[in-house]
């Protein structure tokens, strides 16, 4: 019978090893799938491009700004929510046209078109953007979002991610 | 334990002391007991677990009655994990009644409810109809058929108690039938007024256990 002090490990030692053990496989096991849990929205995948039709291209007059809204039916968690969007087309011509978002690039705040200032005018930190949406002064590090467009059977059309 | 480690530790306990307060909690003197007496250990442990599974479902669930229920069909079937940390929640709540349950018949056929763990005994009491209360306004989150109808049909038991149950079952119910008004301090009630009587009754629980120490098993004649 060897005497206590002959054991490599103590009862204590072993039983502690062993609720530490028993422990961190319940902490890995319920604890690794709760990051998924969490972070599971943010992996849903975006929608599909599409084109979607704003109007008629002759109702945008030359060289001012005229705003359009279009609305994406898309899938929030387990919902079907129905997002309005706001876009500023702008020609010179008639037939070459500019639409911009209205989201400005500084911290995503919506523009708007500011006859009397000449500006889409961002109200959260005083941005400002001339007609085409270059950055005229303020915050902004970008110019606003150009969307690609087409003008099909005279209807003005953008391309975007559902 | 390296050196570097103990050094840590040492500097920690020195500043917080915490060493005394782990050594009365677990390094505390117990006479030789039986398996019965993990029962209260476990109910705290699924305790823990329920507290920690539900604030992980409130990321979720909405307790309105036109997203109650398609919230928690999103948790069940789109969210990673969302089966297992329900599933948890749900097993656990009837777990955990079980466990009070036997813990308390523990108790009471070893007699420990005596002098000096009355107040022990009182506070164990409460946390039972807490757990209860957990239960009761818990089943109702779904807002499933059942549910609805076992709130329903319990709210409507509160209305039998003389003079003052029809005044306690629109308490209840929020007005006189079950509506969004129910789900939503169903809910209330569910996340933070009972966790948090809950979870002071377990202080006061626990304080008392390694206050008064835990009593050994009765022998015959005693």
């Amino acid at each position: 019978m060897p005497k206590k002090t002959d054991y490599m490990i103590s009862r204590r030692g072993f039983v502690g090893g062993v609720v530490g053990l028993v422990g961190g496989v319940i902490a890995v096991v319920v604890g690794l799938p709760v990051i998924g849990y969490i972070v599971s929205p943010a992996l849903a995948k975006g929608g599909e491009e599409e084109w979607i039709v704003l109007g008629p291209a002759s109702s945008v007059p030359q060289s001012v700004p005229t705003p359009f809204t279009y609305s994406l039916v898309k899938k929030v968690g387990w919902k079907i929510e129905r997002i309005n969007r706001t876009v500023y087309a702008v020609t010179e011509d008639g037939l070459d046209f500019a639409v911009l978002s209205d989201a400005c690039t500084h911290l995503s705040c919506k523009v708007t078109w500011q006859e009397e200032q000449d500006a889409y005018v961002c109200p959260c930190h005083d941005g400002f953007f001339d007609m085409w949406g270059s950055v005229i002064s303020g915050p902004p590090p970008k110019p606003l979002y150009r969307y690609e467009n087409k003008v099909e059977n005279e209807q003005l059309m953008i391309l975007v991610e559902a | 334990m390296t050196t570097r480690t103990a050094q840590l530790l040492d500097w920690l306990d020195e500043r917080m002391g915490l060493l005394a307060i782990w050594d009365t909690v677990f390094d505390r003197k117990v006479p030789k007991v039986n398996w019965w007496y993990t029962l209260g250990s476990a109910t705290l442990f699924v305790a823990i677990m329920q507290a920690a599974t539900g604030i992980f479902l409130s990321i979720y669930y909405v307790p309105t009655p036109e997203e109650a229920y398609n919230s928690i069909e999103y948790i069940m079937n789109d969210v990673a994990f969302g089966w297992l940390v329900r599933g948890m929640h749900h097993w656990g709540a009837t777990l955990m009644v079980l466990l009070v349950f036997l813990h308390m018949l523990r108790v009471f056929f070893y007699a420990a409810y005596k002098y000096p763990r009355e107040v022990t005994w009182i506070t164990g009491v409460l946390l039972l109809l807490v757990t209860l209360g957990l239960g009761f306004t818990g089943y109702l989150l779904p807002w499933n058929q059942r549910s609805y109808w076992a709130t329903a049909v319990g709210s409507s038991i509160v209305a039998t108690i003389p003079l003052i149950g029809e005044f306690l079952m629109r308490v209840l119910r929020g007005g006189d039938d079950l509506s969004f008004l129910t789900l939503s301090r169903f809910y209330g009630v569910h996340i933070w007024f009972l966790p948090a009587a809950l979870f002071s009754l377990i202080g006061v629980h626990l304080y008392l256990v390694v206050r008064n120490g835990i009593s050994w098993v009765p022998k015959r004649g005693e």
